[in-house]
């Protein structure tokens, strides 16, 4: 008090001195200048492939809008009966909800191919190798939960496309032997996608969902903070005192700052010129259309489950491609047990192998599934 | 704090001095982040705050109504009222004993509760904090109401009830 009354704090600005004591009042009962200090020591790789750090962070920026669009469209949107009615209203009587629901649902595809790209990076960088093992458990946990977001969010205004694409998906677990179709009607909540599965999907989505995704990003970002960034392999051979870094803060914030910049403008310009469409109310007595198919991110094993259909008739037919899918999912997930080492070799290469077979197969599959489809979406 | 980070900047970017030059355009690139920031949060906040207010202009809307017909209020026995929604709010039709009629807004001027026709009394009656009001011209007569009810012109046009602001 004292300080604040005299002569010089008051010819100094007293709005400066009152904000830098209020500061020292919540920094003596928060410590937050040691976190302030931890963020300027904090240094970032420099290389020929910093590019690919940005990834995560833009992956995380679709996240928020996400949240901040879930959010609001949760203001307007009713599960149940009412469903299609209330994303009708969203999209054609509330102003501007056309605009928020198109943001949400582009900035989760937007998501989940920079999640994709992340991935694949941290795959090709070697980031799983130790002591980053959990970092890859989680983020492998992450993308196939933004998965789930994905797949429950896509029923919710339960029109005609969307009604038969996951009535597809929901008979998927149904092939398991013995427990399948018991699952199946469990997670549909009847033998049929009713309103039931409607508000199952909407628990889902907006609780569930978000309750195990938030906790377990905590923990992936967390382990990002103690570790560090991945530095890669050609990186690592040079000596130490050729490697460059530049400080987390400012310089890597701001440069993260302009790309989450352009990742607002892409998104903005993908949701204000594509709006994102509402096709007419799902209707069980009508054929399914004739262009259905999954969402771009589950081309590839829509795709797949085609193909070895086609060579394994019947149920063994999805049966081979769980089998598949489940296998290679366990190799990817364990990929850190199987290529260990910090230095070239075999089995790095091998893993490298690997990834880029698994990169070929999902591209390869997903474009020909958009390929076969019919004229009706081209 | 400021001039830690001014230190730390990557070359390109010269520490400010006394003569202040580099302030000057460390003050204009301020001005201008801050400026396009602006543009941001307007983009952003406009269009939330439209779809935030969407129901509000939508019931405006609605309450900019001067008349309401009300086809089946003609079969109102005597000394009986009802409710109907004048725009968005409730208002009370009343059939007097002597065939007469009268229209008042159905909202107590105490808190906003519904108000209801006590034949007994013949008064308006609010439930909430026991205001009474008088049934023909809707002035308040006891208890909290601070204000009388407003009066609505009632009309009987082609055997319909016609309701409308006086």
């Amino acid at each position: 008090m004292d300080k604040l009354s005299s002569p010089e704090h008051k010819q100094s600005g007293g709005i400066n001195s009152l904000s830098s004591k209020i500061y020292s009042w919540v920094d003596e009962r928060l410590g937050i200048s040691g976190i302030a200090k931890l963020a300027t020591k904090k240094r970032v790789p420099e290389h020929r492939h910093s590019f690919w750090y940005y990834w995560g962070g833009i992956t995380l920026f679709f996240f928020i809008v996400m949240c901040v669009t879930g959010v609001l469209l949760l203001l307007y949107y009713r599960p149940g009966d009412e469903a299609y009615e209330s994303v009708r209203q969203i999209t054609y009587d509330i102003k501007f909800g056309w605009l928020i629901r198109s943001t949400h649902s582009w900035a989760a595809n937007l998501m989940l191919a920079s999640a994709f790209v992340h991935m694949f990076s941290a795959f090709f960088m070697k980031a799983y190798r130790s002591p980053r093992e959990f970092i890859w458990w989680s983020g492998v946990i992450l993308l196939l939960l933004t998965m789930t977001f994905g797949f429950s969010g896509y029923l919710l205004p339960m029109d005609s496309l969307s009604y038969f694409a996951t009535k597809v998906g929901l008979a998927i677990p149904g092939v398991i032997p013995v427990v399948g179709p018991w699952i199946s009607d469990l997670i549909r909540g009847g033998p049929e996608i009713s309103a039931f599965t409607v508000s199952r999907f909407f628990a889902l989505h907006v609780v569930i969902m978000p309750a195990l995704f938030i906790p377990l990003l905590m923990f992936h970002l967390g382990l990002v903070q103690k570790e560090g960034m991945s530095i890669p392999e050609s990186e690592l051979e040079k000596p130490v005192s050729e490697r460059r870094s530049i400080p987390f803060f400012p310089n890597f914030a701001m440069q993260d700052l302009a790309i989450w910049l352009i990742a607002l403008n892409v998104l903005a310009l993908f949701a204000a010129i594509f709006p994102w469409g509402l096709g007419e109310a799902a209707d069980a007595l009508k054929p399914a259309p004739m262009d259905i198919h999954p969402e771009w991110y589950f081309m590839s094993s829509f795709q797949t489950l085609k193909l070895l259909g086609a060579w394994f008739p019947g149920e063994i037919g999805e049966f081979v491609s769980l089998g598949l899918f489940g296998l290679g999912l366990l190799l990817w997930f364990f990929i850190p047990f199987f290529d260990p080492s910090t230095k070239g070799g075999k089995r790095g290469r091998l893993a490298t192998y690997f990834g880029l077979i698994v990169l070929g197969i999902l591209i390869l599959t997903t474009a020909w599934g958009y390929w076969v489809l019919p004229a009706a979406t081209h | 704090m400021s001039e830690e980070i001014i230190s730390k900047l990557p070359q390109g970017s010269t520490p400010k001095n006394e003569s202040g030059e580099p302030i000057e355009r460390r003050a204009f690139l301020k001005i201008a982040a801050s400026a396009v920031g602006a543009c941001y949060a307007a983009a952003i906040g406009y269009p939330v705050y439209r779809y935030l207010a969407s129901p509000v202009e939508t019931a405006s809307l609605a309450a900019a109504v001067n008349e309401v017909t009300l086809p089946d209020a003609i079969k109102l026995p005597l000394n009986a009222a009802m409710i109907f929604k004048f725009g968005v709010k409730p208002a009370i039709l009343i059939h007097h004993p002597d065939n007469s009629w009268t229209a008042l807004t159905a909202v107590c001027t105490h808190l906003g509760c519904t108000v209801g026709y006590e034949p007994s009394r013949q008064v308006i009656y609010c439930p909430c904090h026991g205001g009474t009001y008088n049934a023909t011209t809707g002035a308040n007569i006891s208890g909290p109401p601070p204000k009388p009810l407003t009066e609505f012109k009632v009309a009987i046009t082609n055997g319909q009830i016609v309701v409308s602001r006086t």
